[in-house]
């Protein structure tokens, strides 16, 4: 896979978080690739959720969170002040570990990010239909609901709830995708099912995943990351961080031999 | 196999006594709910009517009805809610949506729970000292419904935070993560999704203000008036003064007179109550995750 030639879609420099006192990330300095699955690895705790959170701003909210260095996306800083964080959220999307549902329509939940930004205050209907339509063809989800768009989202099973979770940031058309564990809730089968829609979303997003899933990093991204005690260790294509890792410690993570 | 064991035996015996005297204890709580019931309805019901509730008293409060009274409760719990309920829901959207944990909002919670632990006698008095002369509205029906909202305030405040705050955190990171503002959140997500509960409250509340009395005998309810409110600079009458005072105050009252006025007041908070149950039921039922 030739990834090396592509622009980077996340930059990040130098970056250290603190939750309080305590320091979280150490020194990261990453470039996630554009168009391109990246997976990021590591035990429990060493600071990939933190790292992901960062990237839309969403730590924040807790006001005892500290960053220094920068998170560069698409090019420019979005920690400078002249950065609005709405914008922030519409181009980086983000996919939970828990599927999150709103307890309205399937139909209206693919709307509520666009009917968010929409600059319009009434779109034309067949518009709406469309991008309904078109948000659930490319989560692969659109066979299964056609015909109960206007059903609760909460009733759907969880592997669907998760697809409609991914559909409902697209109308939005953001750049990046952010998922943090998106299968660790699902069955074996519904974690096929969305691995296999994440690959399909490949090339039109910058997609950054992180798993506890060795088998689900190997299979479905095409860079790997791997992290310990909030610092990244290695960062290479996936293939040779499984087949020959660099370090020592990706090594014995890989095989089993901590976390 | 499978034989009852003596142990057994003993266990059971005992697990049969615990359970009589919760049973028991239960039984003892509705006994006098029952008691108080049944009486009010055997002296007092003979005295309902149409009538009795849409005249006013007569012969110096000894016959007739309770239709300005049970006016006037209505005015002053009216007056009182729409006071109570704007502020209060706002500032409980504030404490939980908005503000976060320092000194500040501390303070605040602190003063909520001490506002809802004052007595009702001293809101009455502040009611006097404040309303009645500082602001001069006089002993009114205004006076009497900011004395009754103040007092009610904290308790608007907690059980619409705590209906807010069952909503599911997760609902508020999906809005947040596709670049809602909060008030957006609020609005689309939060609110819809809690208002079964923040009504529940206030109705609940309504029922418990019906049946104050000191926060409003000094600050608005008169004993006897021949006038209906006609605005809310009046005084006025209200139910639970008036129990009051036909129970106590005036002489040659018929026994039951007063078991009627008591058999309409609780009529009032009950039928609040199961207005408010009715309404929770229905809105339970249409929303799920
Ligand atoms: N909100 C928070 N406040 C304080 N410390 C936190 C907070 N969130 C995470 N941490 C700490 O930061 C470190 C990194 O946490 P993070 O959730 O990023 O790890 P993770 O790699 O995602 O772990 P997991 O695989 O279990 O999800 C942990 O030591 C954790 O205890
Ligand atoms: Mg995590």
């Amino acid at each position: 896979m030739q990834t090396d030639k592509r622009p980077a879609a996340i930059r990040t420099r130098d970056l250290n978080l603190w939750y309080g006192t305590f320091q979280a990330l150490f020194d990261v300095s990453l470039e996630i690739k554009q168009g391109i699955i990246t997976s990021l690895i590591g035990p429990s705790g060493c600071g990939k959720s933190t790292l992901l959170r960062s990237v839309n701003r969403i730590n924040e909210r807790l006001g005892y969170v500290r960053i220094d260095g920068s998170i560069e996306v698409m090019g420019k800083n979005i920690y400078d002040e002249d950065v609005e964080l709405v914008q922030v959220r519409k181009q980086i999307g983000m996919v939970f570990q828990r599927p999150n549902p709103l307890p309205i329509s399937i139909r209206d939940n693919v709307l509520f990010g666009y009917n968010l930004h929409s600059e319009k205050r009434r779109t034309p209907r067949s518009e709406l239909d469309g991008i309904v339509e078109d948000a659930l063809q490319q989560v692969l989800l659109w066979d299964q609901v056609k015909d109960k768009l206007n059903r609760k989202a909460t009733d759907l099973s969880l592997e669907e709830q998760q697809k409609l979770c991914i559909a409902r940031l697209l109308p939005v058309k953001p750049g990046v995708l952010l998922m943090d564990e998106p299968c660790s809730a699902l069955d074996p089968k519904g974690t096929e099912a969305v691995e296999e829609l994440i690959w399909e979303l490949r090339e039109k997003y910058t997609i950054l995943i992180v798993t506890h899933n060795m088998a689900q990093a190997r299979r479905a991204s095409e860079e790997c990351i791997f992290m310990l005690m909030g610092k990244v260790i290695e960062h290479s294509p996936t293939e040779s961080m499984f087949v020959t890792p660099a370090q020592q410690e990706t090594a014995d993570y890989i095989e089993g031999r901590y976390g | 196999m499978f034989r009852e064991t003596a142990l057994n035996v003993r266990d059971k015996k005992v697990q049969g006594l615990f359970r009589l005297l919760f049973l028991t204890m239960t039984l003892l709580l509705i006994l006098p709910v029952l008691v108080i019931l049944g009486m009010l309805i055997y002296k007092g019901g003979p005295v309902l009517s149409i009538d009795f509730l849409f005249t006013a008293p007569t012969d110096g409060m000894t016959a007739g009805g309770v239709f300005p009274a049970l006016l006037g409760t209505v005015w002053l719990v009216g007056v009182a809610l729409l006071v109570s309920v704007p502020i209060g829901i706002a500032a409980a959207i504030y404490l939980s949506e908005y503000a976060s944990d320092n000194w500040f909002t501390r303070i605040i919670n602190l003063a909520i729970i001490n506002l809802a632990g004052v007595p009702s006698i001293v809101h009455a008095l502040f009611g006097v000292g404040a309303f009645v002369v500082f602001f001069g509205f006089g002993t009114s029906i205004l006076a009497a419904s900011l004395t009754l909202a103040i007092m009610t305030l904290p308790v608007v405040i907690v059980s619409t935070r705590e209906s807010l705050m069952a909503v599911p955190q997760a609902f508020r990171e999906a809005c947040w993560s596709m670049g809602a503002t909060r008030w957006q959140t609020i609005r689309r997500v939060v609110l819809p999704n809690s208002v079964s509960g923040i009504l529940t409250g206030v109705i609940l509340e309504v029922s418990r203000t019906t049946g104050e009395t000191a926060p409003i005998m000094f600050t608005g309810a008169v004993f006897f008036t021949p006038f209906l409110p006609q605005g809310v600079f009046d005084q006025t009458m209200a139910l639970s003064l008036h129990l009051f005072v036909v129970a106590t105050q005036v002489p040659g009252v018929p026994d039951e007179l007063p078991y009627g006025v008591a058999l309409v007041l609780i009529g009032m908070v009950l039928l609040m109550n199961s207005i408010s149950i009715a309404f929770r039921m229905y809105l339970r039922g249409r929303k799920k995750w």
